[in-house]
């Protein structure tokens, strides 16, 4: 197996409204991206895309019209898609094209304009629902998060205000974040008093619309050792559908993420997880969420994530720091471009070049993760310096 | 290579949706007209056909023992066709629920004018097996005094005025 | 590359204008049972699934979430392409050249025939800056692509008509297709004019159905199958999506995507190296573009050949013997899986009426249709 680094980065700001079209968006994370490993485009074999569904940016084939921004313009260019959890299947993608002996650079691009569809992106989220036995209800993802949360806290007898925290973890991590669409100091009692969106769900517990896209640079062993003197190794990937049929899974536990988180793990030669994995940054596009995958990942037992986060061993200075880029619920959340900003976040952290982020103790193992669709994928790499 | 503020800066402009909507900034609007018929097949059919009875079928499968509802053509699992019909209760538990301030898209209900919230629940059906959950809505109940494994009824609509959808069921309710 | 991979497992449900009697879930059932069967494994032994769905076709945002329970993918690695099933199978070549796993299943799907309103579909895919206000229909992208292409290379109406008459004609003996008909090129000359030079008869009609294939590494393969069908090269581009600035005589998607197969299987005379093709024929000229593009035909050579036969299935390089997109119906994301299942059979000597001679090595290339630049290329050998 060809061992594959990630060598460069590049990231947008994430605001709710952004002038710039998906096309522009993809265009600015990709050029830095090259920027950033000296890199042209003309060295780049292939380009893989990920977005989610074409319904927010309005586009069908939306992976058609974002070839040219993306730089796959005349190049093997190939779009995937896990929904909420596409952002972290695409490196794993990218990791194909190189590893595979294909290709030995290819460029990996995340875009998402979410504000597109108006006047909110929730309705475009009516149409994930079955068509026949779902729809006629309804319903929109705030209901089945608030219902999965809902049983996560019934199952542990987790409490509101110890969830919360995550968000105030998140939002004032955030704070150190150049691309931040959300950062700052809450208390809990901020996240309990806001809005009622869904009981359990409140405002702040959920993360922002957000426009934004973020692009990698992957290269095989013999061209990252010549682009870069810190190349940062894709060791272990992993991914797993769980069924479609929601309403039939007990949702306490993402059973989804652990047989990623698995097959990553195994790649990866990661026996105990919570000991040889340094950095985190699990999908939180809601508060438990965090806590929920941080379960599925392995870091804790089962029913032990609220007690970390209380110890305090998620944040930034504990000993499994978690989310210390801010996550979706302080940077913002621009699915795709979310979960490559995870994996930028723990490439710069593993490099040591975070920044005011820096968590310290000189990390050399880091695990990003996404999850998606309806609350049933999970996609995981594990990335060391 | 750290990424600095000013690296990102310029990556994106933010607008206000304000400047939008009074046109200070140009925008296209597209209103996507698209339609579907979907095809149910067998299994999804009949199930509607009997919502249009009044009634619930499930089906069955003779290998792992899983009353499945919806009902489905082949066992998801153990990968083969599923086995008979087996007609389920129009009872059930409720799994896990919400207390729902907003509705489809976002927009929020009038609670405060004394509008009920809405109050969506995954409810497992007597007669299938455990786990087996649908969702649907619940009414006629405080929505803050539902409960994980509260036992609730299906409150159908009038025979004549069922068409054969998952709405021929108006919502659940909960019985003493 | 180390590895060799093989096709040792094909699966469809066959391909007709509607499917009434079944859901998408039954149907991708079907044709996942066949392929299993063929391949002689179970979902089990699978080590990771592709599937291929884009979300306004099949109706749903984030169409993925359908896709494992009838595959038998449940909590299995799966994901899913957005593209061309031919892209799929690139994408589950790659995983097992990776080390991901032996065996890997690729499924497609069409339920065509429940998209109520494609032609409004279609212009949503188009710029909605540039594009959309204009209100053009999708049909005279393609008229304006025909008419451009016929003025570079001298092709007539009457060369392309022949395209029409010689796929829906191959279509009748193959009893996967659901468009088959006896008609003279008169019949597509006089058909109702929808953008000209574009006919009514030059536009495939479409269909639904199902497509699954299961994939293997060398080892595997030749354990588990007596006529494991080789991927010797596979190639997949898209150039611009901008309509203004595309190059609208020449398939340059195709042109460099089959020069990136080509090079992997090391072909070099791909008319004398390869024995037939399936290749895209959405609209009749575009099975003549494309031929050219691949170098199976000179620039303006394609129209000549196949009014002189050279294409039929008796012909001197056959092309689409199966009846093509115009015979069997427009697939859209599933059409290279139909190409694929197609020379898989032939390749077998599965083809029945429509089997060819001694064929030892097929290509099959698809295109993405309406307003992409997108392509893709395998070629096969048994």
């Amino acid at each position: 197996m060809r061992r594959v680094a990630i060598v460069g980065a590049g990231l947008t700001k994430f605001y709710r409204n952004v002038q710039e079209t998906p096309k522009e968006l993809a265009y600015e994370a990709a050029k830095m991206a090259l920027d950033s490993c000296e890199m042209k485009l003309s060295d780049i074999d292939c380009v893989v895309i990920g977005t989610a569904p074409d319904a927010f940016d309005g586009l069908h084939m939306k992976g058609e019209y974002l070839t040219d921004g993306s730089g796959g313009y005349r190049k093997p260019y190939m779009r995937h898609y896990v929904g909420g959890g596409t952002g972290v299947l695409s490196p794993i993608h990218g990791w194909f094209h190189v590893a595979s002996g294909m290709f030995d650079t290819c460029l990996v691009v995340a875009e998402e304009k979410m504000s597109s569809a108006y006047p909110h992106p929730a309705g475009a989220f009516l149409t994930i629902f079955d068509h026949t036995t779902e729809q006629p209800l309804y319903p929109t993802l705030i209901w089945i998060f608030a219902i999965e949360m809902n049983r996560f806290m019934t199952t542990y007898g987790y409490r509101k205000e110890d969830i919360a925290l995550v968000a105030v973890k998140n939002k004032k991590n955030a704070m150190d974040h150049p691309s931040a669409q959300l950062p700052g100091e809450i208390t809990v009692e901020d996240v309990l008093n806001s809005e009622i969106m869904a009981w359990p769900v409140n405002r702040l517990d959920i993360s922002p619309t957000s426009d934004g896209a973020a692009a990698i640079v992957l290269a095989a062993e013999h061209v990252a050792r010549r682009v870069t003197e810190k190349p940062i190794w894709i060791d272990g990937v992993g991914w797993a559908l769980d069924t479609a049929y929601w309403c039939t899974r007990d949702l306490y536990y993402p059973d989804y993420v652990e047989v990623a988180a698995r097959m990553a793990y195994k790649m990866a030669g990661i026996k105990e997880p919570s000991k040889e994995i340094h950095i985190a940054e699990p999908y939180d596009p809601f508060t438990y969420k965090e806590l929920h995958h941080i379960e599925g990942l392995l870091l804790c037992k089962r029913g032990e994530s609220v007690q970390m986060l209380l110890d305090g061993v998620t944040q930034r200075t504990g000993n499994l720091p978690c989310c210390p880029s801010g996550g979706a619920l302080g940077v913002g959340n621009p699915i795709a471009a979310t979960g490559l900003m995870k994996i930028i976040e723990i490439f710069l952290q593993l490099r040591e070049e975070a920044g005011k982020r820096q968590v310290p103790g000189k990390p050399t193992c880091g695990v990003a993760q996404a999850w998606g669709d309806l609350m049933q994928v999970g996609t995981v790499v594990v990335m060391r310096s | 290579m750290e990424i600095m503020e000013k690296d990102v800066a310029k990556t994106a402009t933010k607008l206000k949706t304000q400047q939008i909507l009074e046109g200070k900034v140009l925008s296209v609007k597209w209103e996507p007209n698209l339609k579907y018929a979907w095809d149910n097949g067998p299994a999804l059919g009949r199930y509607l056909a009997e919502l249009k009875n009044g009634r619930i079928i499930a089906k069955k499968c003779n290998k792992c023992h899983r009353i499945m509802i919806p009902p489905r053509m082949f066992c998801e699992l153990c990968w083969r066709p599923t086995d008979e019909w087996v007609f389920v209760k129009d009872t059930g538990i409720v799994n896990t629920w919400v207390v729902s301030y907003v509705d489809w898209k976002a927009g929020r209900l009038d609670i405060k004018g004394g509008v009920r919230p809405i109050t969506p629940a995954v409810i497992e059906i007597d007669g299938a097996s455990k786990g087996m959950g649908i969702l649907h809505l619940l009414d006629e109940v405080d929505p803050w005094k539902i409960y994980r494994g509260m036992r609730v009824k299906a409150v159908w609509k009038p025979a004549e005025e069922r068409i054969g959808a998952i709405t021929d069921i108006k919502y659940f309710k909960p019985i003493e | 590359m180390t590895k060799r991979v093989a096709i040792i497992g094909i699966g469809t449900t066959g391909f007709r204008a509607t499917t009434p009697d079944l859901s998408y879930r039954e149907l991708t059932y079907e044709a996942a049972t066949k392929a299993y069967l063929d391949a002689g494994i179970e979902p089990k032994d699978v080590d990771a699934f592709v599937s291929t769905a884009e979300d306004f076709f099949e109706g749903y945002s984030i169409a993925d979430e359908y896709s494992p329970d009838q595959l038998g993918a449940v909590l299995k690695p799966i994901y899913t392409i957005p593209g061309d099933f031919i892209h799929s199978l690139a994408s589950a070549y790659m995983m097992i050249l990776s080390g991901i796993g032996d065996i890997m299943v690729v499924q497609g799907m069409s339920k065509a025939s429940n998209m109520l309103t494609l032609s409004e579909l279609v212009t949503f895919a188009m710029d909605p800056i540039y594009n959309r206000p204009l209100k053009e229909s999708p049909h005279a992208v393609a008229g304006m692509e025909m008419a451009r292409f016929m003025y570079e290379t001298g092709t007539t109406r009457e060369q392309c008509a022949k395209v029409v008459v010689k796929n829906k004609k191959n279509a009748l003996t193959n009893p996967l297709a659901g468009h088959g008909v006896l008609i003279d090129p008169d019949y597509v000359l006089n058909s109702e004019i929808v953008s000209f030079p574009l006919t009514q008869m030059d536009i495939s009609p479409h269909s639904d159905g199902a497509v699954v294939v299961v994939l293997a590494e060398e080892k595997t393969a030749k354990s588990l199958s007596d006529k494991p069908i080789w991927i010797r090269g596979i190639g997949w581009c898209s150039d611009t999506p901008g309509l203004e600035t595309r190059n609208w005589a020449e398939a340059v998607y195709a042109q460099i995507a089959a020069e990136m197969a080509y090079k992997m299987a090391g072909i070099r005379y791909p008319r004398k190296e390869i024995n037939f093709a399936e290749v895209n024929d959405e609209f009749s000229y575009k099975e003549l573009q494309h031929l050219e593009a691949m170098r199976i035909c000179k620039k303006g050579e394609a129209g000549p050949l196949t009014e002189m036969g050279g294409t039929e299935i008796d012909g001197e390089f056959p092309v689409n013997p199966s009846g093509g997109c115009l015979g069997v119906g427009n697939l859209y994301e599933l059409n290279g899986g139909h190409k694929v299942l197609e020379v898989v059979r032939q390749l077998r000597g599965e083809a029945g009426k429509n089997q060819l001679k001694d064929v030892t090595t097929g290509i099959a290339q698809s295109w993405r249709g309406i307003p992409t630049t997108t392509g893709t290329v395998v070629i096969l050998s048994n």
